[in-house]
C-alpha cells in the first residue's frame, strides 16, 4: 500500500471536478491530485455528444466532449497532477482517503477534499412499477452510453418514461438511428425537461409528450414486450378507464438525478434533504471543515458550465483553506418561502458581504416576482414572466452587513 | 393562402408560445412575442430552419468504439437524416484528433463533418 501526504485530492474528473483542480492549481497549491474512477477524463460529458455545452464558460456553442477537451486542454497545460483508473472507496472526517488503482491500493491524507462525484439515475426499483422483470428496460444515461460510447442496437420500438432532459436527448437521439419512438410518458402535468429540449428533441421528430400519465404495468417474459399506461387525475390518481397497452421492446426511465453521496456521508458531511447533496456555506464548503463539494453532486445542474463555475470556487477556496486554517466562523442559515425547493448556499459565513444564490422553484409559476431580504433591507427584487422547476435560477446578492437574516421569497403579482 | 401556427421562441428563458400567420415567405401577424427577437426566430423557423447535426461514427482504437462528430454549422432541418444517412457506413481508424474533418462540404449544403473528441491511439 502506497501512503502519502498531499494538499489537496479532487474525487471525480467531470467539468466541477476539473475546474477544481485548475483552479486550485492556478491558486498556486502543487501538491494535487485529480482522481477519476474512469479511464478517461471528462465525466458525464463523455457520452453527451449533442450540443448546447459551453454558452456561458467559453461563450461558444460546443458538444459535451469538446467542452471536455477544452477543460482537458487546460488541465493540461497547468500542470494539474491527475490519475484515472482511481476509484475512491473511502473517506473520512478527517480527510483520509483510499483509492484502488492500477498501482494498487493508496492512502492518501489531504488538507482538503473537494467532492465532485457527480450524480446517478433514479432507477425503476424506486418508482415501483408492477410488473415482470424483462430486458429491455434501461435508464436513459445508461442507453445513451451504450449508444453514443458502445455502439450498441438498444431496440426497435422505445417508450420514454419521464421528460428529464437525459430522456428528451435520447429521444432525438434513438429517432435519428432509426429506431421508432413512440411516445414520452410524463406523470406531472409539465415538461420537467428545459423548454429547448423539448422543442427541439421532441417537437422536430414528431415525438408525442403525454402529460398527467404514467406506466402501470409492464409485460414480456424475456425481453419487453409491452407496457400499459393510463392517465391520472389532478390528485395524482391512475384513471384506469384510461389504460392503454402500447406493444415495444425498449423502456427508458428519466425519472430525476441523485446527488452521489456515499462518500460525503462517510466524511459525516451534512446533507440537506431537499437536495439531497451537502449542505454548504458560500465557500462550498460542507460542515466537515475542509472539505468542500460542487457540481451535481452538491445539487443536479442542468448547465456544465455552471458546475464548472462551482468548481472553479470550490478549488479556490479549497487552495486558501490549505494556506490557513479558519478560526470559528459562525454560519447563518439561509430561508426561503415554501414555493423555493431549495437554495445553494444553504448557509452564509458571517464575514460575507457578497455572494451569488442557486435556487429552483417546486413547481411553474408565471407572472411573479423573486424577492430577497436581509432583516428589513431588500437585496433583490425582479419580475419573472415565467419561471420553470427545470431552470436552476441564481441571483447576486451583496450588503455592507453580514448576510445573517437572508430570506428568498415568491410573490405572486398582477398581470402585466 | 394564410396560414396560422405555434413557435415556441427559445432565444431566452421566457420561452414565448407565438402565434403566428403568414403566407408564402411572409409573416403577417405575430402574437405573444415579447420582444423583437421572436420575430427574427420566428421567420428563421418558418422559412429556413437549420439544426447541428450531432452523431458517432465506429473507430478502431485501443480503448474506445466509437468518437462523436458533428457538422460545424448548422444544416437545413429537413436534411438531417440524409446527412446522417452519410454517416451510417462510415468507419474510422485512430488516430482522430477534435476538429479533423471526416467529410468536406456533405451533400453539398456547405457544411463538413467534423470530429468532436480525439482518439489518440
Ligand atoms: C444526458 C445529459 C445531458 C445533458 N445535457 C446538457 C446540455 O445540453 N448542456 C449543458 O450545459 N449541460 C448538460 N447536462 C448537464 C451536465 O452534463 C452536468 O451538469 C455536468 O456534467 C455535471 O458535472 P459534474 O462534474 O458534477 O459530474 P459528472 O460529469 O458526472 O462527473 C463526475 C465524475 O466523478 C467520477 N466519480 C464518481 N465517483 C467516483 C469515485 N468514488 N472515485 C473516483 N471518481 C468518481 C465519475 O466517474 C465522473 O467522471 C447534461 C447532463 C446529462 C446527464
Ligand atoms: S420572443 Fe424575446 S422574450 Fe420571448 S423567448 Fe424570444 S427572445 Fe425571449
Amino acid at each position: 500500500m502506497i501512503e502519502k501526504d498531499i494538499d489537496i485530492a479532487v474525487i471525480g474528473a467531470g467539468p466541477a471536478g476539473m475546474a477544481a483542480a485548475i483552479s486550485a492549481r492556478e491558486k498556486g497549491v502543487k501538491d494535487i491530485i485529480l482522481l477519476e474512477r474512469n479511464p478517461f477524463l471528462g465525466g458525464i460529458l463523455i457520452q453527451c455528444i449533442h450540443d448546447g455545452f459551453g454558452l456561458h464558460l467559453f461563450d461558444q456553442n460546443l458538444t459535451g466532449p469538446e467542452y471536455a477537451e477544452e477543460l482537458i486542454q487546460h488541465l493540461i497545460k497547468a500542470k494539474v497532477p491527475f490519475l484515472t483508473e482511481a476509484m475512491v472507496i473511502d473517506i473520512n472526517a478527517q480527510k483520509e482517503i483510499r483509492v484502488v488503482s492500477r498501482q494498487g491500493l493508496l492512502k492518501l491524507k489531504a488538507k482538503a477534499i473537494v467532492l465532485a462525484m457527480g450524480c446517478r439515475e433514479r432507477t425503476r426499483g424506486a418508482l415501483e412499477i408492477p410488473g415482470t422483470r424483462p430486458a429491455g428496460i434501461f435508464t436513459a444515461g445508461v442507453a445513451q452510453s451504450l449508444v453514443n460510447l458502445q455502439n450498441l442496437k438498444i431496440g426497435k420500438e422505445v417508450v420514454i418514461l419521464g421528460s428529464g432532459d437525459v430522456g428528451l436527448i435520447m429521444a432525438r437521439r434513438l429517432k435519428i438511428e432509426g429506431l421508432k419512438v413512440l411516445r414520452v410518458i410524463e406523470k406531472l402535468p409539465y415538461c420537467s425537461g428545459l423548454v429547448r429540449n423539448r422543442v427541439q428533441c421532441l417537437r422536430d421528430y414528431d415525438i408525442p409528450l403525454h402529460l398527467s400519465s404514467t406506466v402501470i404495468d409492464i409485460h414480456g417474459k424475456d425481453r419487453l414486450e409491452a407496457l400499459t399506461a393510463a392517465q391520472l387525475n389532478e390528485k395524482g390518481e391512475i384513471l384506469y378507464d384510461t389504460a392503454e397497452v402500447i406493444p415495444c421492446d425498449t423502456l427508458l426511465l428519466s425519472v430525476g438525478l441523485i446527488p452521489e453521496n456515499e462518500l460525503s456521508r462517510k466524511a459525516e458531511v451534512r446533507l440537506d434533504w431537499r437536495t439531497l447533496g451537502a449542505e454548504v456555506d458560500d465557500y462550498v464548503e460542507t460542515n466537515t471543515p475542509g472539505i468542500f463539494s460542487c457540481g451535481n453532486v452538491l445539487h443536479i445542474h442542468d448547465v456544465a458550465d455552471y458546475a464548472s463555475q462551482e468548481g472553479f470556487l470550490a478549488g479556490e477556496r479549497a487552495a486558501c483553506r490549505v494556506r490557513e486554517n479558519q478560526g470559528k466562523v459562525l454560519r447563518f442559515p439561509v430561508n426561503a418561502s415554501k414555493e423555493i425547493k431549495y437554495v445553494v448556499p444553504q448557509l452564509i459565513r458571517e464575514d460575507c458581504r457578497e455572494t451569488e444564490l442557486k435556487f429552483r422553484v417546486t413547481e411553474p409559476f408565471e407572472n411573479i416576482r423573486i424577492i430577497v431580504k436581509n432583516g428589513g433591507e431588500t437585496l433583490f427584487r425582479k419580475k419573472f414572466l415565467k419561471i420553470m422547476p427545470s431552470e436552476m435560477n441564481m441571483v447576486k446578492i451583496s450588503s455592507d452587513k453580514p448576510l445573517d437574516k437572508v430570506y428568498v421569497e415568491l410573490e405572486k403579482t398582477e398581470i402585466a | 393562402m394564410v396560414k396560422n401556427c405555434n413557435i415556441i421562441c427559445i432565444l431566452c428563458p421566457n420561452c414565448c408560445d407565438m402565434r403566428v400567420s403568414f403566407e408564402g415567405k411572409e409573416i403577417l401577424e405575430l402574437e405573444d412575442a415579447r420582444c423583437p427577437r421572436g420575430l427574427e426566430y420566428a421567420r428563421e423557423e418558418l422559412f429556413n430552419p437549420t439544426r447541428t447535426l450531432t452523431s458517432t461514427v465506429p473507430i478502431k482504437s485501443h480503448y474506445w468504439k466509437t468518437v462523436s462528430v458533428r457538422t460545424n454549422k448548422p444544416i437545413p432541418k429537413d436534411r438531417i437524416f440524409d446527412v446522417y444517412e452519410q454517416l451510417s457506413s462510415m468507419r474510422l481508424a485512430a488516430p482522430v484528433k477534435r476538429g479533423d474533418v471526416l467529410i468536406e462540404n456533405v451533400l453539398g449544403l456547405g457544411a463538413s463533418i467534423i470530429a468532436t473528441r480525439s482518439v489518440l491511439e
